[in-house]
């Protein structure tokens, strides 16, 4: 039985053309680019050259990125950087209520700790934030916008180009977390006119723990990591050099790519929703249909709990997520399905598909021949009894 | 203040046909195996008609819901079969089956002997369950305990209830009551954080947070102040 790996919004593997970029930064070219000597020189040139090449691809300067260890360390320098730089202008946040933990969490602890107060801006009933509310939200005191690009769990692109301009227009900063987005939208930082941008290697093919933050000149951060002053003394510790090299790779390849794969995700993503929602009753696909990421579909099947169809879903490889309380670790059912305006019932029961380049129709073909009868036999034995109906209003 | 050491199992793993799975050997044959379930909605329906109790707590909304049916031999006054259905992950599954097996084996328990069971005695059936599951093999033994009620109920049998003497209900939806939360301070829980890991407590009901929190505190000094 081969793996039918639904989850590539968790994480990618990592495409061979990476794997091998990577490695000789490993065992040959493994010098510290802080040094003086030609090993030193050999990484700093490659480091410089990845940054040239990353700034291109998102039409920024190369002096205005800044790698960090990740998404989530890229979200935190973003907001935390600027809440604390600029706390004697205002202590004000906009986010909204569908964010990731990585700026979900930021932004309450700096409510809770720091005195800052943060707006939580509402999505529809399909998880698309509208721009008006952000204006709305914006005081005198607001010194930061945080907007998801596109959302993790239901994959809803959000009108972020709309929502810079209003920033801008009220000479407030917006960042966006565009960490689900860098395989399958634009990311040219002066079409959608962010100030800064929050993007990893992980979810494109390439390694983990390597993140990036595009900063645009003047904005002022205060840094997270004090030490060695590298990355304009922003971020300091030695450079993953090895790392930085592959996920600008898997950037390159990810952008070059983007059109072609997207169409095709598209077509195989709108099948799995048709087949899911054709062949079992009372499920329901979550999110907008078309303003969604070409590999996400979310639907919640009613009556029963998420944690035990993937469970189950295992025992045939194949590998899914969902937004049920029971496979988060503060037992709290998704805060994205729920601020949908839909019921606890529906975030319990809620699956997350995410395709990527290795599947394909017969990935789908073969999920589907245990896929129904695992539902029928999961609400076979529950005593909730709900229809459709009656929980969508 | 002082520490109080965690005395919960750490997260078990179990490696199966040489693949880790994420619980132990005796959690994944009880979930993909369960004993005593009641397969379909028909199939309870026809059982609540001969069954001689039914109790039922939780609520999909908190992502657990568990119904559980009795039989009770009047004469010795022991579970003859206890049936189940649950809206709930492997570990509520695992842990309800286990309960289910336990109550009837060997003759089946006593209802005395059924109301002093413990939901670590089915978690140590188990071989353990990860700390923030244990509240899962709660939920059973809470639904066996309104089982067993509703059949001296509906037995006759007035004087018998349990009005769970001087317990208070906290969490109005999920019925945690302070027993509950004094039992999460007993094996560890040291904060409110840490409680709603074990018990859930305040996940739905939001309106309690403050007076369990009261409790806690009362607890903790109780029983390490």
């Amino acid at each position: 039985m081969r793996d039918k790996y639904f989850d590539h919004s968790a994480t990618t593997y990592v495409r061979p053309e990476v794997v091998e970029i990577m490695q000789e930064y490993y065992s040959e070219k493994y010098g510290n680019p802080g040094s003086f000597h030609y090993k030193g020189l050999e990484a700093n040139e490659a480091l410089n050259s990845a940054r040239e090449k990353f700034a291109d691809i998102i039409g920024s300067k190369s002096d205005e990125i800044i790698f960090t260890g990740g998404g989530t360390e890229s979200c935190n320098l973003a907001i935390k950087g600027v809440a604390r730089s600029l706390k004697k202008q205002g202590k004000h946040i906009i986010t909204s209520t569908i964010e990731h933990h990585a700026v979900m969490d930021t932004c309450d602890y700096l409510e809770r700790h720091e005195d800052y107060e943060v707006t939580y801006v509402d999505v529809n009933k399909d998880g698309i934030i509208d721009p008006e509310s952000v204006r709305k939200a914006i005081r005198p005191d607001t010194i930061l916008i945080s907007i998801m690009y596109a959302n993790n769990e239901i994959g809803t692109i959000q009108p972020i180009k709309k929502i810079a301009k209003i920033a801008k227009e009220n000479d407030v900063l917006i960042h966006t977390d565009a960490c689900q987005a860098i395989g399958a939208l634009d990311i040219n930082v002066q079409d959608l006119g962010v100030d800064m941008m929050t993007l990893n290697a992980s979810k494109i093919y390439g390694p983990k723990g390597v993140g990036m933050l595009y900063l645009r000149k003047g904005v002022r951060i205060v840094p997270l990591i004090h030490g060695g002053g590298q990355e304009r003394n922003l971020r300091s510790g030695t450079e993953n050099v090895p790392g930085i090299i592959g996920f600008t790779k898997a950037v390159e390849l990810a952008q070059e790519e983007k059109t072609e794969e997207s169409k095709r995700l598209i077509k195989l993503r709108d099948y799995l929703i048709k087949r899911v929602t054709d062949e079992v009753p009372e499920c329901w696909l979550n999110g907008h249909p078309e303003k969604r990421l070409p590999n996400n579909a979310n639907i919640t099947f009613l009556n029963v709990e998420g944690e035990a169809i993937i469970l189950l879903l295992n025992e045939y490889k194949v590998y899914v997520s969902s937004g049920s309380a029971c496979t988060s670790k503060t037992l709290d059912p998704s805060h994205v399905i729920v601020s949908m305006g839909l019921p606890y019932e529906a975030a319990h029961g809620s699956i997350r598909f995410t395709l990527g380049k290795i599947n394909t129709k017969k990935d789908i073909d073969d999920m589907m021949e245990v896929l129904p009868p695992i539902i029928k036999k999961l609400r076979g034995i529950s005593p909730v009894h709900l229809k459709a109906s009656e929980v969508i209003k | 203040m002082i520490e109080i050491k965690a005395t919960m199992h750490p997260d078990v793993k179990a490696k199966v046909d040489g693949k880790k799975w994420f619980y132990t050997e005796q959690v994944r044959d009880h979930f993909f195996n369960p004993k005593n379930i009641l397969k379909t909605e028909e199939e309870a329906k026809l059982y609540e008609k001969e069954s001689h109790g039914v109790g039922e707590v939780g609520s999909p909304a908190c992502g657990d819901m568990m119904k559980i049916w009795v039989k009770v031999d009047s004469k010795t006054d022991r579970l003859q079969e206890c049936k189940w259905q649950t809206f709930g992950c492997a570990s509520a599954i695992a842990s309800t089956s286990m309960m289910s097996l336990m109550v009837t084996e060997n003759k089946g328990m006593t209802i005395a002997e059924a109301l002093k069971m413990k939901p670590h005695d089915i978690t140590a059936r188990l071989h353990g369950l990860p700390a923030r599951k244990f509240h899962c093999s709660v939920l059973g033994d809470k639904a066996l305990r309104a089982a067993i009620n509703n059949y001296f109920f509906k037995s006759g049998q007035k004087d018998r209830i349990i009005v769970s003497k001087g317990a208070e209900i906290v969490d109005k939806i999920l019925k945690i009551t302070d027993k509950d939360i004094e039992e999460a301070v007993l094996e560890g829980a040291n904060d409110f954080e840490a409680v709603q890991k074990k018990t859930k407590i305040g996940v739905q009901d939001k309106t309690c947070i403050p007076r369990a929190k009261e409790l806690i505190e009362f607890y903790k000094d109780k029983y390490y102040g």
